[in-house]
C-alpha cells in the first residue's frame, strides 16, 4: 500500500558523493530536503580507490569548496596523506592528491549530514518518480512511502540494475556487494529518458600484514602537506605512505594464459568502460610490448590493514586474480581480502539534460554523478553540487546557475556532458579545459566564492576568510607595484648578485622583478621589502606575476570564445526550417537545443558547415527583423 | 527554404561543342519546364528523375524552337547549390546559348551575379569557410592559372594542407597532455619528439607560405619595367611581348599617360608591362627629370628589363639608367645581337653585371626572347621556394595568419624546455586556433561576418 509520507522541496535519491553534495547544497540554500539511501552504513562510500584529487580533479574539489560544497572539507578531515603532483609542470596543472581513510570519510560525511538543518536522512529504495503537469511531483519507495516534492535529484551512481562480474561468476549487485536498485531504471524510461549501459571495475584488496614492503619503493606524503579546503587548518597530521611496485613478465603470462576466461574478452561484459582507467587484462592485451606496469599499494585507512592495489582493476576469475597478485614483487605471499570485480550499470545519456542538469523532458528531475555516465568521486560530487544548487534555485524561483567553460572545470564538465558524445565513462582531464591557465586550483575561490555567496551557499565564516584574503592580496599587490628600485640601489644589487640574477638597467618595481624565474616572494619577504603573509597569498602573487603574459593570452582567447557564446539562438527556433543542415546536425540540434552558436559548435556531429548554415539563417532573420 | 531563381551560362564564353545554362532556385524546374518542349510528347521535366537527361527544344514565346537541347534536373539538396537546379545543354557558340538564356530570363528569372551559384552552395552548407573564400578568388581570378588555383582551394585543398599541420600540433599536444593528466604513468614529456614535430610544422608552414606567395604572383600579377636609352628597342620589345601574349584582362585602371603600359601574360603570370620610353617622349624638360621618373617606375616595379644596344657599347646614358636599378631584380638584355658591329661581348661585360641574368638577343629577329621569358618567370618566383608540387591559393587573411604562425612556431621551439608545460600547451593551443581559422574548423564570428559582407547577404 502506498501512503503519504510527507512533503519536501527536494528529494535526493542516493547518498554517494553526488547525492551528499546535492542534498547539502539544497538544504543550505533553504530547501526542505530529503536524502534517501539504500544503506546509511554506506553513505559517501569510496568503493574504488581511497584517493581524491589529482590533475583536473583537484581543481574540481577546490571549486566545490569555493562554492560552499563539502568534498574538500571532508577530504581534509579524512586525509592520511597529501601530495602535490605535477609540481614542475606549471601552476595550471599542479594538482593536490589525497589518500583518504575510507571509514573516516564516511563517518565525517554522515556527521555533517546529520548536523545540517533542513535535511532528513532516510534509508529506503526509491522505485518510482511521479510527475504531474508541472513536472516532478513525488517519489515512491519500495515500502510504499510517497514523498511529495517539487524536485528530485537522481544520484544513483552505479546502482541502477547493477551487475557484478568476476570471471564467470555473475550476479545482480551494487558496488561493494551492496543491493542494487533494480526498479528505478524502469521509472526513468517511463518518464521518457534514454538509458545506456557502462561498466567500471575495481582491483582486489590485500592485507597489509602479508605484504613485503622491502621489495617496493616508498611513496611518502609531502613534507609540507597542503589541504583542499580554503578553510582547513594546515596543522601537521601524521601521514601514511603508499608503495610502488610493478607487474612482471610472469604476471602478464598468467593474464594471457587465462585470457579466455576474462569476461572482457568472452563477451560477458557488454557495457563500455573508460579508456582512462582500463582493466589490467585490457592493458596487458593492448600494450603487449610493455613487460611491466606500475602498481601502487595504497592504504585504505588508519584503522584497517586493508590495502588497495592501484592499477590492477580486473574482472578475471578469483583464482587468476590470486595468481596475478602473487607474481608481483612484494606480494608473493599476499592474502587477498576482497576480490576485484567489474560492474555494469544503467546510466542516463546526458545529452538529454540542460546545462543545469535538469532533464529537458521532465521539469524538476535532475541527474548527477555516475548515473550521468561519468567516472570518479570528484566528477560525481561536482555534478551533485550543480544539481543541488539548480534544484534549489528552481524551487526558490531563481535562474539556473550555469558556469562557463572559461569560469570553472565544473562548467567544462557539464558542457561536455551535454554536448559531446560520450561513448565511455567521462573522466575530467585538464586537457578538456581550453582556458586551463585561468582555471587553477589556487584561484578557485577568486573565481567562484562570490557566486557561492550570491546563491546563498557560502556561509559567513567562509565569506569572511575570503574577504580577508582579497584584502591581503590587494595590499601585497600594491606593495609590489609601488616599491621600486634603481640600478644605483646597493641592497638590491647585492640581492640580485646573490640570486644569480642580472643587475637592473632601469628603475624596476618588485612586481616586475618577481617575473624573473629565479626570484620568489619568500626572498622578497626575507629582505623585508614585503610584509610577511600566509603561503597561499605569497603563492598567488607569484603566479599572477610570473604568468601574467600567458594569463593575458588566455583572457584574449576567452574574449574570442565568448563572442560566439553570446550569439544566442532563439529558444523557439524550428531547426526543420533551417535549410541546409546535415541530418545528423539537425537531430542533435533538435535534441540538445543549444543556447548559443558557441554551444552549438561544440556538439558532436555538428560540423563547421552546419554552423555556417545556422549562422547565416540567424543572420538573415536578424536583418529582416 | 530556397532562394529566388537565378540563371547564367556556366561554360566559358567563346566557341565550344556545347554550352551549359544553369538555373537554380525554388522555381527552377517549373520555369524551365514552361519553355522546354520534350522530344517525346507528354513528358515533362517536372517528372524527370534527378541526374537523367531529356532531349527537347527550348522554345520562345511564340512556341518556336530556339535550339535543340538536353536538360538535366537535380533536386535539392543533391545539386551544386543544394537547391533545385536545371542545366540546359545547348549548342555551343555565343548566339545559341545567349538566346536560350534569354528565354529562361524571360520567365521572370534573374541573371546570376558572378559567383552566385557558389555563394548559394556556401549558404546552404555545401562549402566551408576556406572554400567560401576561394569563391571570392574565383570571381576575381585574372589568369587561367589563378582560376585553377582558386578551384583547387574550392575543392577543400587548403583545408587538407592545414589539417596536416594540425595533425603534427595535435601530436605535440598529446605528448604534453599525457604528461600532465597521466603524470604517474607517463612522466616527463619527450622533448626531442616535441622539437621534431615543431620542426615539421615550421617546414611545412614555410612550404605553404612559399606556395601561397607563388600563387599570389599568379593572382595579382607583377609589374615589369622596360628601361634603357632611346632607340635601344624598348617599344619593339613591348610590342613583341604584348603581341605574343594575349592578356585575359585588358582593362587598364588609372593608367599613367606618361608611361606606356600593356597588360600581358607571361607563362600564366599576369604582367603589367611598363615602357619607360613614354617618359622621354612626353617630357620636354631637362633630362634629369626623365631619369627621376624612370627611377620611380623602376623602384615600384617587381622586375626591370634593362636593354643595351650591342652596336653602341655601354654609354654614359646607359650608366645613368643602370644606377637606378636594383641588381637583384634586373635582367639585362643586350639587344641587336644580329648586327655585325658588336661593341659589347661576353668577355667585356664579365663581372660587370654579377648576379643578373644577361641575355644576348634581338627583338627584331626574335632571338633570346623565350630565354627572357624564362628568366622573368624564374626571377619572379625565386624566394618563393622551389617550384614544388604544392599549389595553393591563400587569401590575404590566410597568408597573414600563416605568417604569424610561422614566427610563433619558431619562438615556441626556442622556448622548449624553459617554458612550463601548461604555458607550452597554451602556445600549441593558440597555434591550433589560428590554423583552425584558416581551415574553417575554428569558427570566429569576425571571419563569418566578413565573408558574409563580401557575399552581400540580405540584399
Amino acid at each position: 500500500m502506498i501512503y503519504d509520507a510527507g512533503e519536501y522541496d527536494v528529494v535526493v535519491i542516493g547518498a554517494g558523493h553526488a547525492g551528499c553534495e546535492a542534498a547539502l547544497a539544497a538544504a543550505r540554500m533553504g530547501c526542505r530536503t530529503l536524502l534517501s539511501t539504500l544503506s546509511i552504513e554506506h553513505i559517501a562510500l569510496m568503493p574504488c580507490n581511497p584517493s581524491i584529487g589529482g590533475p583536473a580533479k583537484s581543481q574540481l574539489v577546490r571549486e566545490i569548496d569555493a562554492l560552499g560544497g563539502e568534498m574538500a572539507l571532508n577530504t581534509d578531515k579524512a586525509s592520511i596523506q597529501m601530495r602535490m603532483i605535477n609540481t614542475g609542470k606549471g601552476p595550471a596543472v599542479q594538482a593536490l592528491r589525497a589518500q583518504a581513510d575510507k571509514h573516516q570519510y564516511h563517518w565525517a560525511m554522515v556527521d555533517t549530514l546529520l548536523q545540517q538543518p533542513g535535511l532528513d536522512l532516510l534509508m529506503a529504495e526509491v522505485e518510482r518518480i511521479e510527475t504531474d503537469d508541472a513536472g516532478v511531483s513525488a517519489v515512491v519507495t519500495r515500502t510504499g512511502a510517497r514523498y511529495r516534492c517539487q524536485a528530485a535529484i537522481v544520484t544513483s551512481g552505479t546502482y541502477l540494475k547493477g551487475r557484478i562480474i568476476i570471471g564467470d561468476v555473475i550476479y545482480d549487485g551494487g558496488p561493494n556487494n551492496q543491493v542494487p536498485a533494480m526498479k528505478l531504471s524502469q521509472s526513468l524510461l517511463e518518464l521518457g529518458l534514454q538509458l545506456g549501459r557502462f561498466k567500471t571495475g575495481t582491483p582486489p584488496r590485500i592485507n597489509r600484514r602479508s605484504v613485503d614492503f622491502s621489495k617496493m619503493i616508498e611513496q611518502p606524503g609531502d613534507e609540507r602537506p597542503l589541504r583542499f579546503s580554503y578553510l582547513s587548518s594546515l596543522e601537521p597530521k601524521e601521514q601514511i605512505s603508499c608503495w610502488l611496485t610493478h607487474s612482471t613478465p610472469l604476471t602478464h603470462r598468467i593474464v594471457m594464459d587465462n585470457i579466455h576466461r576474462a569476461p572482457m574478452f568472452t563477451g560477458v561484459i557488454k557495457g563500455i568502460g573508460t579508456r582512462y582507467c582500463p582493466s589490467f587484462e585490457d592493458k596487458v592485451v593492448r600494450y603487449a610490448h610493455k613487460s611491466s606496469h606500475q602498481l601502487f599499494i595504497e592504504p585504505e585507512g588508519r584503522n584497517t590493514d586493508e590495502m588497495y592495489v592501484q592499477g590492477l582493476n580486473t574482472s578475471l576469475p578469483e583464482d587468476v586474480q590470486l595468481q596475478v597478485l602473487r607474481s608481483i614483487p612484494g606480494l608473493e605471499n599476499v592474502h587477498m581480502m576482497r576480490t576485484g570485480y567489474a560492474i555494469e550499470y544503467d546510466y542516463v545519456i546526458p545529452a538529454q539534460l540542460k546545462l543545469s542538469l535538469e532533464a529537458r523532458a521532465v521539469p524538476g528531475l535532475f541527474t548527477a554523478g555516475q548515473v550521468n555516465g561519468t567516472s570518479g568521486y570528484e566528477e560525481a560530487a561536482g555534478q551533485g553540487l550543480v544539481a543541488g544548487i539548480n534544484a534549489a534555485l528552481k524551487v526558490l524561483g531563481g535562474e539556473a546557475l550555469i558556469l562557463k567553460r572559461s569560469q570553472a572545470y565544473l562548467g567544462v564538465m557539464v558542457d561536455d556532458l551535454v554536448n559531446k558524445d560520450n561513448d565511455e565513462p567521462y573522466r575530467l582531464l585538464t586537457s578538456r579545459a581550453e582556458y586551463r591557465l585561468l582555471l587553477r586550483q589556487d584561484n578557485a575561490d577568486l573565481r567562484l566564492t562570490n557566486i557561492g555567496r550570491e546563491i546563498g551557499l557560502v556561509d559567513d565564516q567562509r565569506w569572511e576568510v575570503f574577504n580577508r584574503k582579497l584584502e591581503q592580496l590587494e595590499e601585497i599587490r600594491q606593495e609590489l607595484e609601488q616599491t621600486s628600485f634603481t640600478p644605483a640601489d646597493s641592497a638590491m644589487a647585492s640581492f640580485l648578485a646573490e640570486h644569480n640574477s642580472a643587475g637592473l638597467k632601469d628603475r624596476l618595481s618588485l612586481w616586475e622583478l618577481l617575473r624573473r624565474p629565479e626570484i620568489g616572494m619568500e626572498q622578497l619577504v626575507e629582505q623585508g621589502w614585503i610584509k610577511p603573509a600566509p603561503p597561499d597569498i605569497l603563492e598567488q602573487m607569484e603566479i599572477q606575476s610570473k604568468y601574467e603574459g600567458y594569463i593575458n593570452k588566455q583572457r584574449e582567447q576567452v574574449k574570442k570564445f565568448e563572442k560566439l557564446e553570446q550569439r544566442l539562438i532563439p529558444e523557439d527556433i524550428d531547426y526543420q526550417k533551417v535549410f541546409g543542415l546535415s541530418n545528423e546536425a539537425l537531430q542533435k540540434l533538435q535534441t540538445i537545443r543549444p543556447r548559443s552558436i558557441g554551444q552549438a559548435s561544440r556538439i558532436s556531429g555538428v560540423n563547421p558547415a552546419d554552423i555556417n548554415v545556422l549562422f547565416v539563417n540567424l543572420e538573415k532573420a536578424r536583418r529582416k527583423s | 527554404m530556397q532562394e529566388e531563381t537565378i540563371a547564367a551560362i556556366s561554360t566559358p564564353p567563346g566557341e565550344g561543342g556545347i554550352a551549359i545554362i544553369r538555373v537554380s532556385g525554388a522555381e527552377a524546374i517549373a520555369k524551365v519546364d514552361a519553355i522546354f518542349q520534350p522530344r517525346v510528347q507528354g513528358r515533362s521535366l517536372l517528372e524527370l528523375p534527378g541526374y537523367q537527361m531529356m532531349l527537347g527544344w527550348v522554345k520562345d514565346a511564340q512556341g518556336e524552337p530556339v535550339d535543340e537541347c538536353l536538360a538535366v534536373v537535380m533536386r535539392q539538396p543533391h545539386s551544386y547549390t543544394a537547391e533545385d537546379t536545371v542545366e540546359i545543354h545547348c549548342h555551343g557558340g555565343v548566339l545559341a546559348a545567349r538566346q536560350c538564356l534569354q528565354e529562361v530570363l524571360n520567365q521572370d528569372i534573374r541573371e546570376a551575379l558572378p559567383g552566385e551559384f557558389t555563394q548559394r552552395a556556401f549558404l546552404n552548407g555545401r562549402l566551408d569557410i576556406s572554400q567560401a573564400e576561394a569563391v571570392i578568388e574565383v570571381i576575381r581570378a585574372r589568369s587561367q592559372k589563378a582560376l585553377n588555383l582558386a578551384v583547387k582551394q574550392l575543392s577543400g585543398q587548403n583545408r587538407r594542407y592545414i589539417e596536416k599541420l594540425e595533425d603534427h600540433l595535435l601530436q605535440a599536444a598529446a605528448i604534453i597532455e599525457a604528461s600532465i593528466d597521466f603524470a604517474e604513468d607517463v612522466g616527463e614529456p619527450d622533448y626531442e619528439q616535441l622539437e621534431e614535430l615543431l620542426n615539421k610544422v615550421a617546414d611545412e608552414l614555410q612550404m605553404l607560405l612559399d606556395a601561397g606567395r607563388r600563387a599570389e604572383i599568379y593572382r595579382s600579377g607583377i609589374k615589369v619595367v622596360i628601361c634603357g636609352k632611346p632607340n635601344v628597342g624598348k617599344s619593339s620589345l613591348l610590342n613583341w611581348l604584348s603581341g605574343r601574349n594575349r592578356a585575359i584582362v585588358t582593362e587598364i585602371p588609372g593608367t599613367t599617360r606618361d608611361i606606356i603600359e600593356e597588360y600581358i601574360n607571361i607563362k600564366g603570370i599576369p604582367v603589367r608591362l611598363i615602357d619607360t620610353a613614354g617618359i622621354r617622349q612626353t617630357e620636354d624638360r631637362v633630362e634629369t627629370i626623365g631619369v627621376q621618373m624612370a627611377q620611380q617606375a623602376i623602384a615600384e616595379a617587381d622586375l626591370a628589363i634593362f636593354l643595351l644596344d650591342v652596336s653602341s657599347g655601354i654609354t654614359a646614358e646607359d650608366e645613368d639608367v643602370f644606377h637606378c636599378l636594383d641588381p637583384s631584380r634586373t635582367i639585362i638584355l643586350i639587344n641587336k645581337d644580329d648586327l655585325q658591329d658588336k661593341q659589347i661581348d661576353a668577355a667585356q661585360i664579365k663581372g660587370r653585371f654579377t648576379g643578373m641574368p644577361v641575355i644576348f638577343g634581338s627583338v627584331q629577329e626574335e632571338q633570346g626572347l623565350s630565354e627572357l621569358q624564362d628568366h622573368i618567370e624564374m626571377m619572379v618566383l625565386s624566394g618563393c621556394g622551389a617550384e614544388g608540387a604544392m599549389e595553393i591559393l591563400l587569401s590575404e587573411r590566410q597568408q597573414r595568419i600563416l605568417e604569424q604562425c610561422g614566427e610563433q612556431v619558431l619562438t615556441v621551439r626556442g622556448l622548449l624546455g624553459m617554458l612550463s608545460l601548461d604555458c607550452l600547451a597554451v602556445e600549441i593551443g593558440l597555434l591550433l586556433d589560428s590554423l583552425g581559422e584558416v581551415s574553417g574548423r575554428n569558427l570566429k564570428a569576425e571571419v563569418l561576418d566578413r565573408i558574409f559582407k563580401d557575399f552581400c547577404i540580405g540584399k
